[in-house]
């Protein structure tokens, strides 16, 4: 066990509460002034199964998932047997009494008595949780006002009498075990999730209308859209299909509201033929795509980075587009916003990349500085010279005007086609070829402001690990703790996967030994990518493709290999 | 009335002869009648001879992918409701590719008409079955005749309860364009399904064939009585009612019902950072 840091997993099936009391102790960290890292790890299905929430908690940062545990909270037996191996020598095991400790060094929790109700014993697991980390009861208590706050002072009441006793049993029963160092005071943070911070990024970005397919692990990026739009003023509908979700989102960018489409891998491969409708006729729209892994249906609630190629070759011809691969939570919100700039600007489409393991990691962050932010492009809202308008003008940086039907007299003409500058369809061989170079000209603004990769770690390193997306976080975790044994190795992070600036990488990687491509797939996309487009091959790759997330101990334990 | 001129007038790729023709004029009827000019109309369009009409009269225009053209004609509507939004396409188009986005428009109802040329035929990719051929109908890809049986678009309407829906022949322009301003007037989803001939492709559906057994739906008929509108709406061989089938009475327009639809353009309301605070604090 860590001095510093704990891994906390409570396992149970689904409808058990698991994920009640893990985010209420996860908000009392992060309230606390404690780091949180929390992802999940859930089965395709609503109730039964086998479940986990993970909360790696401490006072020193935090970047990634865990593999081994500190504490396992088992809320059935088979908690037990599928996590045994998993918990640390030092580890502890919380559990009812009646259960079978299998031989580990167990704390036996009397549930029965302490929780009168079975639905208090969620709240029972609470304060015992919280009294062995030795987190304050005052903490837990403001939970409790928090959650049941509308059910009335009775319900409060009901609680709090639980969360006393339970709190006062771990007191007394779980002195032995070591408390969490005090953490700091800080300024108050957010808990918040990958999707969540998301759909922030994007009603910063003054997001307006939002058409969408349930599917896993995208859909609450609409659900919170659909929760905090009423006061954003943001439409949402749930559609037919994918196919209907981004043709109506054309549709609304045309008719000038600002739209971003959530999906994952199966209904982006829906909207493909969509994607390129958006790429002739110049429409900018944000399509976040959060993976799982395929082929097909897969495996629906697990994670992977195995739909980059899909994204990056999305649709049929040749037109520009941006992809953005946000690494932390934070990366969500902002990198989101720069999406819809970029796509408003180039008059694109702009994709955000994320998986299952990112949109479900919850983490304690500082709000965002709202006041900081740049400002994001527009439409054209002049209408000067309405006559003489043409949607299509030929410019020399490949942008044209782009304007909105009914804002004014002027006419506005989209189309699929090849077509001319005010819109018509052609078959004109000069207008073809000056068309398609004026749109891929806007591939060339879009590499001059590309977001450069973010470097970590030792300077002039021996190793240095290669990633992109949500893996960041565990390679950083990997390269501190090899630093910490005496080696020397940088991560260098994409979060913009394309266009790519070479100029901004290609002379740190010449100059290491020793390139290693960490990413979540089986047939390392990203290398390849790279080796296409500079030449230069990455010496080893470290690929992941179980549907679980990279942890820091699985990158070193395959370095060592 | 505003002067018919306003909305151009350019050359077509069509046939000579083909229906397509008159639909056209009698849209641009239609519009000049309602007095909405070309900057207050979005013309949304899929891909056929018939989703060319964007390219051949001056409208705001999105000229979009085969069968889609009703996804984003409801998402003009519901981003700016004080546009006229037609939408405008094949039986191909808008029956077999888009199948699922017309049973959809018609639950949805949001305030857009939908015009279809049904020519019974694929037009533009030279001949093939419809979802509307008659059964039987020899083509060169249905050699032995079309084996599936024919779509009723009228009668899957009418029995979803939809709008507005009517049926019009592109021969009698003066009648359609009169089907056309009620369509656009109706508060809700609307369908005309203009039966118009493809001279090119289609022998058996023809000019004569339709004129022959089209006749006006008079007085008698009630658009709001359901079995009425029934009745009508299989109504398909020697004799075609054309006019309005049926008129939903009943329903409210998505984009009437939706808050923050009624507040003006969505692009058009300004994004409150204060809000946006607000709804941070409560992640702490
Ligand atoms: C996805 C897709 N599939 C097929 C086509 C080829 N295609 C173009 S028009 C058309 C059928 C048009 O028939 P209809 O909608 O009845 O219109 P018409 O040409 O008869 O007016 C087809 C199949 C296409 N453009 N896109
Ligand atoms: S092929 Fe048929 S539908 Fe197409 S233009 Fe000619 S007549 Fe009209």
């Amino acid at each position: 066990m860590s001095v510093q840091n704990r891994h906390i997993v409570i396992g149970g099936a689904a409808g058990q509460g698991l994920v009640t009391v893990g985010q209420m102790l996860s908000k009392g960290l992060v309230r606390a002034g404690y780091e949180v890292l929390v992802t999940q790890d859930y089965m395709s299905r609503v109730r039964g199964g086998h479940n986990t929430y993970n909360i790696r908690t401490g006072v020193t940062p935090l970047t990634g998932p865990a593999e081994s545990i500190d504490i396992l909270v088992a809320l059935n037996q088979e908690t037990v047997s599928l996590h045994k191996r998993a918990l640390g020598s030092d580890g502890i095991l919380i559990l009812d009494e009646g259960f079978d400790a299998e031989g580990l060094a167990a704390l036996h929790v009397p549930f029965a008595s302490l929780a009168p109700k079975a639905v208090f014993q969620n709240i029972a697991a609470l304060g015992v949780l919280c009294s062995v980390l030795g987190l304050s009861k005052d903490h837990a208590a403001t939970l409790v006002h928090d959650s049941f706050g509308k059910k009335g002072q009775a319900v409060i009441a009901q609680n709090l009498q639980v969360l006393d006793e339970a709190y006062a049993w771990g007191e007394a029963n779980a002195a032995s075990f070591e408390k969490l160092p005090s953490a700091v005071s800080r300024a108050p943070r957010m808990f918040i999730n990958g999707n969540e911070s998301l759909a922030l990024g994007a009603l910063a970005a003054g997001v307006k209308f939002c058409s969408f397919y349930p599917m896993t692990p995208a859909t609450s990026i609409a659900q919170n859209l659909i929760t905090h739009g009423r006061k954003m003023g943001v439409y949402v509908e749930q559609v037919e299909d994918e196919i209907a979700a981004l043709n109506m989102g054309l549709g609304a960018s045309y008719a000038g509201a600002p739209t971003l489409i959530p999906t994952s891998g199966g209904g982006f491969a829906l909207m493909t033929e969509a994607v390129s409708l958006a790429g002739v006729m110049e429409q900018p729209v944000v399509v976040v795509v959060a993976q799982r892994p395929g082929p097909a249906t897969g495996l629906p609630t697990r994670t992977e980075q195995a739909d980059f190629n899909l994204v990056l070759y999305a649709g049929h011809g040749e037109f520009p587009r941006a992809i953005f691969a946000p690494g932390t939570i934070e990366d969500c919100f902002f990198l989101t916003r720069k999406a819809f700039d970029i796509s408003e600007k180039y008059q694109s489409p702009v994709f955000v990349l994320t998986d299952q393991e990112l949109a479900d990691r919850h983490m304690g962050v500082e709000p965002f500085d709202l006041d900081a932010l740049p400002p994001v492009a527009g439409p054209d809202l002049s209408d000067t010279d309405a006559q003489a308008y043409k949607r299509y003008v030929l410019t020399k940086d490949g942008l044209s005007p782009r304007r909105i039907p009914g804002y004014g007299e002027s006419i506005v003409l989209a189309d699929c086609h090849e077509h001319t500058e005010d819109g018509h369809i052609t078959e004109d061989i000069d207008m073809r070829i000056a068309m398609n170079d004026k749109r891929m000209l806007k591939e060339e603004g879009m590499r001059s402001e590309v977001v450069p990769p973010r470097f970590f770690g030792a300077d002039r390193p021996d190793t240095l690990l290669l990633c992109w997306g949500s893996t960041e976080g565990a390679a950083r975790e990997a390269a501190n703790v090899l630093n910490g044994q005496g080696q020397r190795v940088g991560v260098l992070s994409f979060t913009q996967v394309w266009p790519l600036a070479p100029e901004q990488f290609l002379p740190l990687l010449e100059t290491v030994p020793k390139v290693v491509c960490v990413e979540g797939n089986k047939t390392a996309q990203f290398a390849r990518l790279l080796r296409q487009e500079t030449g230069f091959r990455p010496h080893r790759n470290i690929l992941r493709y179980d549907g679980r997330p990279f942890t820091a101990s699985y990158i070193i334990g395959k370095l060592a290999d | 009335m505003l002067d018919i001129s306003i909305y151009g007038d350019y050359h077509t790729s069509w046939c000579p002869g083909c229906g397509n023709h008159d639909v056209l004029k009698a849209l641009k009827e239609a519009l000049a009648g309602l007095d909405l000019a070309p900057h207050q109309v979005v013309h949304v369009s899929g891909i056929g001879q018939a989703a060319k009409a964007p390219h051949y009269i001056t409208l705001n225009g999105f000229n979009g992918l085969h069968g889609r053209c009703l996804p984003p004609a409801q998402a003009v509507k519901l981003a700016n409701p004080s546009l006229t939004v037609i939408a405008e396409s094949g039986d191909g188009c808008n029956y077999g590719e888009g199948g699922n986005h017309f049973l959809a428009a018609i639950r949805r109802n949001v305030n857009i008409t939908l015009l279809v040329h049904d020519n019974q035929i694929y037009g533009l990719t030279k001949g093939q079955a419809s979802p509307t051929t008659s059964e039987g109908h020899v083509t060169k890809s249905q050699p032995d005749g079309v084996t599936n049986a024919s779509f009723n678009p009228i009668a899957v309407a009418v029995a979803m309860r939809a709008g507005f829906v009517a049926r019009a022949f592109s021969g009698n322009i003066s009648h359609l364009a009169t089907m056309m301003q009620e369509a656009i007037r109706y508060p809700g989803f609307a369908m005309v399904d203009i039966l118009s001939p493809c001279i090119s492709f289609n022998k058996v559906n023809t000019f004569g064939w339709y004129k022959q057994r089209c006749y006006e739906l008079g007085p008698d008929h009630d658009p709001g009585n359901w079995d009425a509108a029934m009745a009508k709406a299989n109504e398909f061989g020697e004799h075609i009612p054309v006019g309005i089938i049926w008129r939903n009475n009943e329903r409210m327009a998505l984009d009437e019902r939706v808050a923050v639809c009624k507040q003006g353009p969505l692009g058009r309301q300004s994004v409150d950072m204060a809000v946006l605070a607000g709804i941070m604090q409560s992640y702490i």
